[in-house]
């Protein structure tokens, strides 16, 4: 018997949790917006809302938020231990929403790990390899010493980032990275010197499949295919890529990668790690304690196969099964819809927002052919003369949420000399009349402190 | 109608055209803040001659509120003794921290009441409390011995 959770069969507009990706359409935006609640309220005086900060965290449709009630309402029960009924129905939502969750990008199932968030992810790694120093001569490919580096880039989030330094503080490694180019290259990685920086010494190569600041899409096959030349370790942060387009982690060929629930439809309280089954068999634990176990005497304890052996203590439930449903949610309109609708959307901001006079886009921009190529919906960009925080007040008196700051990628702002950016980034649920409400809030903006005249968009201070 | 309840013509004054800005010698105290949030730092240099305080120089970067702030600081404190310019900072942090309850003393905080209306936004306080706590860890360590008995600066 199984308790999985498929409430979209039933949905009024007909969505299921079909293994088949619907047929290339364009989205019906107002159809799924009416599966978002807090879309059609109101903020600061009235304002219609006006979603744009997705990347930090998305929202969430009542299909998701219905499976974590009926799953609490007629099944919750500690999942992996108990021989009742409630706690084999629990057990199989749970080990259910991991199935979907590994056809969802492509790996097996035993390959898919729950954490608490992305971060936990990496830090899993992290601490694991650390772990590997006193787990004896079987652990050594997990190992790091001095002489041994790490490789990140400058644009990762801080998750991708503290994580690898404090292992590198731990074990006497050292880290480098690839920085970020300029001119032609502006919002790209500089990867010209990756054969000096990804030599036989590499251990581990973290990093961003897309920025989550710049928006880009980096080239992840071309730094896989370097670190497997010199047997190092690839783990990917794939938290603003999985919820936005169709990912495949086995085609890609990483050993690791993470992604977050929350920004995916999904509950906050959920991550998942992806790791080879390979590497997960071999690696020892990160947190340990009930559930991650095999045998235990009061001398020493052995552990569970993967991925129990990364799972200890109860685990959230109710949250992977609303992430399974958050995940038959995205099948049934379609991974490539998705991708597609967000690329105008994005088109039509990066356009819009490059054609005030003081603004610029820090990330891609237009493109020769009028096009915006190999990045996704996080649109990055400051105004001249007006402070990211100050543009992000002005927006939000319009009911326009964006993020302002460094998005948790301080170092990239330095590196490129600024010292916040404000950023508006999109999910299937925003609307061309969004972009038009960000640009014409960016234009109000530079009215209200003055750098440009009323109702002219080309004066300057 | 809200934004111009937070960024009153006071504030965008000060912050076009602020007060004081710029590090200068001589200085006997000197705190560099940050507010890890938003990335927004300050560095601020007090010179305090007796138990007066004869100078406030700063640089940094921010939005207009913590740049306003900081120039308004400078105006209240400059001048004074260090006592009472403790005295106005617990009266500045009162006001930011009391959302909008906190009716503020125009003879005490001057152009600083034109900030009441930040404080109803919770994520725009600690902006403009950044040179505040700048200038608090600077008395501190030039050694004026007042400036650890200031309200906490959260």
């Amino acid at each position: 018997m199984t308790t999985s959770m498929t409430p979209g069969e039933t949905d009024s507009v007909g969505r299921g949790s079909t293994a088949t990706t619907p047929a290339n359409v364009p989205l019906d935006v107002a159809a799924l917006r009416a599966d978002f609640a807090i879309l059609t309220r109101t903020v600061r005086d009235e304002k219609p809302l006006v979603y744009l900060d997705s990347g930090a965290t998305s929202q969430r449709p009542r299909q998701v938020l219905d499976a974590e009630r009926k799953f609490l309402e007629t099944a919750n029960a500690a999942v992996h231990r108990g021989a009742h009924q409630l706690a084999e129905e629990a057990t199989d939502a749970y080990e259910d929403a991991r199935a979907k969750i590994a056809a969802f990008v492509g790996v097996d199932v035993g390959e898919v790990v729950f954490t608490k968030n992305a971060t936990e992810g990496v830090n899993l790694v992290a601490y694991a390899m650390s772990n590997a120093a006193t787990a004896g001569p079987e652990m050594e490919r997990f190992t790091l010493g001095e002489g041994d580096e790490i490789v990140i880039t400058e644009m990762e989030h801080h998750a991708n980032l503290v994580p690898w330094q404090q292992l590198c503080q731990r074990t006497g490694a050292t880290l480098r990275w690839f920085g970020v180019g300029q001119g032609d290259t502006a919002g790209r990685l500089d990867l010209s010197n990756i054969d000096e920086l990804i030599t036989e010494r590499t251990k581990v190569v973290a990093f961003t499949h897309q920025s989550n600041v710049l928006g880009t899409i980096n080239p992840v096959r071309q730094i896989v295919a370097k670190a497997r030349e010199v047997g190092a370790l690839t783990v990917l942060d794939a938290c603003q890529s999985v919820p936005h387009g169709p990912v495949n982690f086995h085609e890609l060929d990483v050993d690791f990668a993470v992604f977050s629930g929350h920004k995916m439809l999904g509950p906050s309280g959920i991550g998942i790690l992806y790791g080879r089954r390979e590497l997960l068999e071999a690696m020892p634990p990160f947190l340990t304690g009930g559930s991650m176990i095999e045998l235990v005497k009061m001398e020493a304890s052995t552990f569970a196969p993967p991925p129990q052996r990364f799972e200890a203590g109860v685990p959230m439930t109710s949250q992977a099964v609303g992430l399974g449903a958050a995940i038959d949610y995205l099948n049934s309109i379609g991974m490539d819809n998705i991708a597609k609708h967000e690329h105008e959307l994005t088109r039509a901001a990066v356009a819009g927002l490059s054609a005030i006079e003081g603004v610029r886009i820090i990330g891609p921009g237009i493109e020769a052919d009028g096009d915006v190529h190999d990045r996704g919906g996080a649109v990055s960009f400051v105004v001249d003369g007006v402070h990211p925080h100050d543009v992000g007040q002005v927006l939000d008196s319009l009911g326009i949420a964006v993020r302002v700051g460094h998005h948790c990628a301080w170092p990239l702002h330095r590196a490129l000399g600024i010292p916040a950016t404000v950023r508006a980034s999109f999910y299937l649920y925003n609307q061309p009349s969004d972009v038009d409400a960000l640009v014409a809030g960016v234009r109000e903006a530079r009215r209200f402190f003055g750098v440009a005249e009323d109702g002219q968009a080309g004066g300057q201070a | 109608m809200q934004l111009e309840s937070m960024y009153q013509d006071i504030i965008l004054d000060h912050y076009k055209n602020p007060h004081g800005r710029g590090l200068r010698e001589p200085f006997d105290g000197e705190s560099f803040q940050v507010n890890p949030t938003c990335g927004d730092e300050i560095t601020l240099r007090v010179h305090v001659d007796g138990d007066t305080i004869t100078d406030v120089s700063y640089d940094g970067q921010g939005c207009s509120i913590s740049q306003a702030s900081a120039s308004v600081l400078n105006d209240l404190v400059v001048g004074n003794t260090v006592k009472q310019a403790m005295t106005t900072m617990n009266a500045f942090v009162e006001l930011m921290q009391g959302r909008g309850t906190v009716e503020p003393d125009e003879d005490v905080l001057d152009d600083g009441i034109a900030f009441a209306g930040v404080a109803k936004y919770p994520a725009r306080v600690k902006c403009a409390l950044l040179g505040w706590m700048a200038l608090k860890a600077a008395l501190a360590s030039a050694g004026a011995a007042e400036a650890a008995q200031g309200v906490e600066v959260q």
